[in-house]
């Protein structure tokens, strides 16, 4: 569905991508990870064209690079990691963008968009808000109206950055939940950047761990989830737990100092294993 | 416009505005479809606010701004005498006895005059509203990229050189469309990798050279005035604002611009919206934003350039009417496009008969009376809105 080759991404000087080769298939969910700075966001951006690239991204089989926007816009839904959301708009009006890609230029919406809308609402938990503004409604409620303006688009991809950043712990796992319940029903692949390495590896067929712009490892969560892969990119602290049906969930320890007073990084570092 | 007048002016004297609108809804569904035909559709299963009300709203406040406007002045004319002076005229007329002197009044000054000045009103208000919205910058205004400066020296050019006032408004316009020619050219040549590759040129890089060009301008329209002391009254009569000589033929000058630039904004009202997300998000719903940008700005500017042509420079109509359609009746550009253009056409119709009544038989400066009224009215309305809401 989405097939990179050899993409790199530069901003000046600074390469933010190197090289990635990755295939994703349909209805796959792949979840990017990797340290600040390792080029999730870019990557995300790159597909969506939000960036220029080099190398060869393709789409469904078509190379994105002389897309049309309308046309990519029909084929790929990006969610922004910190969308911008009029504070005076109405939320109905609001998911009614969603279906720009569909409305010819100077056209306004029709029956068809404001069903397709409407029943949006309803299934993301926001029945009774079409008529409300923003600036009314709850971070848990905004996350899932993003969600329902790039739904809107009825594109086979959907690219999310850090779908659950600005989530309470349990509305993570809401949030994720719901994406997951809606790629099945409609068969979506899924490409998201995510922070958080025990809730990537739960709701992700794939990891791709990039590492400066590199990919540093990608297969399944329980061979990318492992203290050799991870300490390397996010320091020695990381543990790996294998809970009792067999996933994993990461954390960060605290290791304890080993000299009296400020234990330096590159301590810390020499007295770990590995 | 000038069709509803009589009636409007036949059955009742001057403001009827509260009373008219509940009735006036139902019969303002036509007007709402009239800018592009899909509008009045039955809303499905999501109801979206129609901008019918806002529309009747306006519509009632400018049909009452325009009787006003044809009664008022040195010579007072009665509604009555209005409506038989404008039947008179009529090609069907039935038998009346209007003196001369009335209708060549109505006729010649007064119609003309109100009738530009509904025309300049209703640009500089939707010209502000699309800059507001293409720019994203709520101080935005239609002189932002230069319309003011460029104009304002190919009027003075003009005057300096004691070429016949007649070509006032070509030299105005010709002197607008320059100066955002250029800054266009040079704002998006400038900018790229501001963190928006892909994009084109940021929008603040072409306001910033809006900003360059402007001050140029300004530099050496002031220089050619300093130069120029002997004329300096007729430049400044010029640069303040007034339709004291508004003609028909000032009328029928400006009327294809004011059509073409209205009927392109319009239909760019939900793009508009659009745009509110933001150029990077708008780019990935599939518009281009680049094109959207050129389109809305050279609409914007045409109705602009048209208007400073014909009455010089007008402060404030651009902002303070998008933004109180804004803060009363809604964001959406859907609603801040027509209502502002019909809003600010009865602004400036209102305001010009201050202007030639407070001083009479003296015009005080359009752009004097658009700020001391307008101003206290827009805070009023920000400080009513801010605090009835959340803030």
């Amino acid at each position: 569905m989405i097939s990179l080759d050899d993409v790199w991404v530069r901003y000046g000087t600074a390469v933010a991508l190197d090289a990635v080769t990755e295939r994703v298939k349909a209805a796959e969910w792949l979840c990017v990870i990797g340290p600040n700075g390792a080029g999730k966001t870019t990557l995300l951006r790159a597909v969506a064209r939000q960036v220029g690239h080099g190398g060869r991204i393709e789409v469904c089989g078509e190379p994105t690079a002389r897309m049309s926007r309308r046309k990519l816009a029909r084929l790929v839904a990006y969610v922004p990691q910190r969308p911008q959301l009029p504070p005076d708009m109405i939320v109905g009006d609001y998911v009614l963008l969603g279906r720009t890609p569909h409305i010819g230029y100077l056209r306004v919406e029709n029956d068809a968009d404001r069903r397709i809308s409407a029943e949006l609402i309803d299934r993301l938990g926001l029945a009774g808000m079409a008529g409300r503004t923003l600036r009314t409604l709850s971070g848990g409620e905004l996350q899932r109206l993003v969600l329902a303006r790039a739904l809107a688009q009825q594109a086979p991809v959907l690219l999310l950055d850090e779908p659950t950043s600005a989530l309470d712990l349990g509305r993570r796992v809401d949030a994720l939940e719901l994406v997951d319940a809606i790629r099945r029903e409609r068969s979506l692949t899924v490409l998201s950047a995510v922070h958080d390495l025990t809730l990537a590896g739960q709701f992700a067929d794939r990891l791709l761990l990039l590492d400066g712009g590199s990919v540093a490892a990608s297969g399944p969560p329980t061979d990318v989830l492992r203290e050799e892969v991870l300490r390397p990119r996010f320091g020695p602290g990381v543990e790996v737990l294998v809970t009792g049906d067999g996933g994993r969930a990461v954390i960060a320890r605290r290791p304890p100092p080993v000299v009296p007073g400020l234990a330096t990084r590159a301590a810390r570092a020499r007295s770990s294993p590995s | 416009m000038t069709a509803a007048t009589p009636g409007a002016a036949a059955d009742t004297p001057a403001p009827r505005p509260p009373a008219a609108d509940p009735a006036a809804s139902p019969a303002a569904l036509p007007q709402a479809a009239l800018p592009q035909a899909a509008a009045g559709q039955a809303p499905a299963v999501l109801v979206r606010p129609q901008p019918g009300r806002a529309l009747a709203v306006a519509v009632a406040v400018l049909l009452a701004a325009l009787v006003v406007g044809v009664s008022v002045g040195p010579a007072d004319l009665s509604p009555t005498t209005v409506a038989e002076a404008l039947l008179v005229k009529m090609p069907w007329h039935p038998a009346l006895s209007v003196p001369p002197i009335d209708t060549a009044i109505l006729w010649q000054i007064r119609l003309p005059r109100v009738i530009l000045g509904a025309m300049v009103g209703a640009m500089l208000a939707g010209g502000g509203a699309a800059y507001q919205g293409v720019f994203r910058n709520p101080l935005a205004d239609p002189y932002l990229l230069g319309v003011a400066a460029g104009a304002g020296l190919g009027a003075t050019l003009v005057i300096v050189s004691g070429a016949g006032t007649g070509l006032l408004p070509a030299a105005a316009f010709a002197g607008a469309a320059a100066a955002v020619t250029i800054t266009y050219m040079l704002g998006s040549g400038a900018g790229r990798g501001d963190g928006s590759p892909g994009l084109g040129a940021s929008t603040a890089s072409i306001v910033l050279a809006g900003v360059a060009v402007a001050a140029l301008l300004t530099a050496i329209q002031e220089y050619l005035q300093q130069q120029n002391a002997q004329e300096l009254q007729q430049i400044y009569t010029w640069v303040l604002g007034e339709l004291s000589l508004a003609s028909w033929s000032d009328v029928t000058l400006i009327l294809p611009y004011v059509i073409i630039s209205a009927a392109a904004l319009i239909a760019h009202r939900r793009l508009l919206d659009v745009l509110r997300v933001g150029e990077a998000e708008a780019s990935s719903l599939g518009v281009n934003v680049a094109r959207l940008r050129l389109t809305v700005v050279l609409a914007a500017t045409l109705g602009t350039a048209a208007a400073v042509a014909v009455s010089g420079l007008i402060g404030f109509v651009g902002i303070i009417v998008p933004h109180t359609v804004r803060l009363t009746a809604g964001a959406s550009y859907r609603i801040v496009l027509p209502v502002s253009m019909i809003g600010g056409a009865a602004f400036l119709v209102l305001a010009d008969v201050v202007a030639r009544t407070v001083q009479a038989p003296a015009e005080v400066p359009l752009t004097v009376i658009t700020a001391t009224v307008g101003a206290p009215f827009f805070l009023f309305v920000l400080r009513s809105r801010s605090t009835r809401r959340d803030l």
